[in-house]
């Protein structure tokens, strides 16, 4: 069967999938739309969370981006790994213990303020529709690449199906679509990595693979006996440096700027409402640190896989495509010409194919070579010379990360609008009832919201994950953490601080995305730190702010102090004595 | 279940925010010191066919942070039983 029927098959397959789960734990409370009446078990939630959390970039272009990278690219790996640390040490238990549905909800309660509520979920709403909108544009790419139809009609498709589930399911039916979604995605990005590590090194663990020696299998795979007995990276280390590249493992950033944004991923990571509410939904608050546990393990299977990928990819794409005549160019290379990932462009008229630094359209460079960070995950089976099923399982693999992701984000819009805005502040006398179309009623309208973004794509969608990472790095961290563990810190101290924090980020990175294109390069960034990695300067102001003003303001009332006491231990807490000071 | 003496209170706060320290300084050191700041310095020696420093950036951070939480979660669990409040 041709790889266009397989991936009509498995998607069609998967699809049904998700519509049956979605049907059969639908929701009937506004405990289960929200958090899924606290009964997940922590392995399942961990599963869920690796799904929300791994989306369509980091699934169909992470890897292709590393491969560019170098050693520079470990600012994603660990940045988006390390939160989960933060997550089960410091928010995940506490949020747990705390018990109620949203993150602007904790908020609220916790500075006992309406206008820090209102604050947190106008930000929640932000950054979750700015990342959604990526999300929707990924499952209309993968559709238009693997299925012939047009990336319109694609996000059409994977709107209404979000549609069907997210209203009706709310977080219930999120959840156990997540944890399908999750099986299928790991599935299809691992097949192919075991293979290919296999083919060139004999190490069927990519992890290993990719440090490890090319055997005589993997030397005729890549046109060249003298690359057997070497290590692939410092095969790949000579390749680079010979065609002008910096060394693969050497970094070209400067490392201020590695520190600032791989700080800022982790701890913007750790403050994204649509990871923080996972923890909602587990029974205890043991269970809270355990979920992190199995999220991490689930998320750094692919992760550890990635840079892996990236090694495989970039060295069988330089020896296989570099100085080989266009008419001798492997086959997956011409299968993915007509999408445009790929291109040759014969500058020299000599037609042989050569890759060089620089843009492949630019006459003055020499590079002839055009590859896009995609195609390495999806022409991974074919390098391989895996069978056709393959192929098609990593359309499969890319639409389930794009729609888990869009789905938990689209959740966290939802709640915002039914649970904090409707229910919380503007009809606090609404019955769970009307809460529930209310949520129901927002998912829908996020949903179409997320699809026109994914349709028009407005010109800041490649620049999002800055944003939604620094906001969420300069809001929610900050305030939540001190939340939990400084009792004297005050309304006043969280509003000013999440002000500032706000501001100050999306202020820096307005000026270089917008304002001033032409500076944002390291000599014109502020100490060297770019846009990527101000959310952590950010998050720092936030705590100097909160915690000046706090001490010049009152301390949060009695019951605020013991509520925060309370959330620090498992099981109940008795009312404080008279004084505690 | 619940925990009376205030006392007791605080110490089982103060042992879980020292587990959190001695592990937050173990997530700093693996990712931001090893990964990061002497990154080139641990190049200069091998781990198989990864430079050292390289595979700290790319692996050897990962496989700490998970290895972190299962250990705080196992701390936990024992201290929840030492001050009687496992759920």
């Amino acid at each position: 069967m041709s790889i266009l029927t397989w991936t009509w098959i498995l998607t069609g397959l998967s699809f049904a999938l998700y519509i049956y789960i979605a049907y059969a734990s639908r929701a009937k409370t506004t405990g289960d739309f929200y958090v899924a009446e606290k009964s997940v078990p922590p392995f399942m939630n961990g599963m869920a969370t690796g799904a929300d959390w791994m989306s369509a970039a980091s699934f169909i272009s992470m890897a292709g981006l590393i491969s560019f990278l170098g050693r520079d690219g470990s600012y994603y790996l660990m940045g988006w790994t390390g939160g989960y640390v933060l997550l089960a040490m410091l928010f995940g238990p506490y949020l747990r213990k705390y018990g109620k549905f949203t993150i602007p909800q904790f908020i609220g309660d916790r500075y006992y303020s309406n206008t820090a509520r209102v604050i947190a979920l106008v930000c929640a709403i932000f950054v979750s529709f700015t990342y959604v909108a990526g999300q929707m544009r990924g499952v209309g790419v993968v559709f238009s690449r693997f299925m012939d139809v047009s990336i319109n009609t694609g996000v059409i498709v994977g709107m209404a199906l979000v549609f069907f589930y997210a209203t009706l399911g709310g977080m219930k039916g999120i959840t156990y679509t997540q944890v399908a979604q999750y099986v299928v995605l790991i599935t299809a990005y691992l097949i192919p990595a075991i293979f290919v590590s296999m083919n060139f090194t004999g190490n069927p663990i990519p992890q290993i693979g990719y440090g490890s020696m090319v055997t005589a299998e993997g030397a005729a795979l890549l046109n060249d006996p003298s690359t057997q007995g070497k290590y692939l990276l410092d095969i790949l280390n000579t390749l680079n440096k010979d065609l002008g590249f910096a060394a693969y493992t050497t970094g070209q950033r400067p490392m201020i700027d590695v520190f600032f944004i791989t700080l800022s991923l982790m701890i913007g990571t750790a403050g994204l409402p649509h990871i923080l509410i996972r923890f909602f939904t587990v029974p205890k608050m043991r269970d809270a640190r355990s979920s992190a546990g199995w999220a991490l393990i689930f998320i750094a299977l692919l992760y550890t896989t990635a840079p892996a990928v990236a090694v495989f990819a970039r060295t069988n794409f330089i020896k296989t495509v570099n100085n080989v005549e266009y008419v001798n160019a492997p086959s997956w290379f011409k299968n993915w010409e007509k999408t445009g990932l790929v291109g040759w462009k014969d500058k020299n008229g000599d037609g042989i194919m050569q890759l060089r630094p620089g843009k492949w359209d630019d006459p003055k460079s020499a590079n002839e070579v055009k590859i896009d960070q995609d195609i390495m995950v999806l022409a991974s089976p074919e390098i391989a010379k895996l069978p056709n099923w393959t192929v098609g399982l990593i359309g499969a693999g890319g639409l389930a990360a794009a729609l888990s992701t869009a789905a938990g984000l689209l959740l966290v819009i939802s709640a915002a609008i039914s649970h904090d805005l409707m229910k919380g502040i503007v009809k606090p006398s609404m019955t769970d009832k009307e809460e529930l179309w209310w949520a129901r009623g927002g998912a829908g309208v996020a949903v179409v919201i997320a699809g026109l973004f994914g349709i028009y794509p407005p010109g800041f969608v490649a620049q999002v994950v800055a944003f939604a990472f620094g906001l969420a790095a300069a809001s929610f961290f900050p305030a939540i953490l001190m939340g939990i563990f400084n009792k004297k810190m005050n309304k006043e101290g969280a509003i000013a601080g999440m002000i500032v924090g706000i501001i100050f980020t999306a202020g820096y990175i307005y000026y270089f995305k917008y304002g001033n294109p032409a500076a944002n390069n390291p000599a014109g960034w502020w100490l060297g730190i770019s846009p990527e990695g101000i959310g952590t300067v950010g998050a720092a102001l936030n705590f100097v702010v909160s915690y000046v003003v706090s001490k010049v303001t009152a301390e949060p009332p009695a019951e605020i102090q013991h509520l925060v006491g309370s959330l620090r231990y498992p099981g109940k807490l008795e009312a404080p004595a008279a004084s505690s000071h | 279940m619940s925990i009376h003496a205030t006392k007791e209170l605080q110490a089982y706060w103060k042992e879980n925010l020292f587990y959190i320290a001695v592990l937050l300084g173990i997530w700093f050191f693996v990712s931001y010191v090893c990964g990061i700041l002497i990154v080139n310095q641990l190049d200069a020696y091998t781990i198989g066919g990864f430079p050292l420093g390289f595979w700290f950036a790319n692996q050897g951070s990962l496989i700490t942070f998970v290895a972190l939480i299962w250990i705080y979660v196992w701390l936990m669990d024992r201290l929840d039983i030492k001050y009687n409040v496992q759920q």
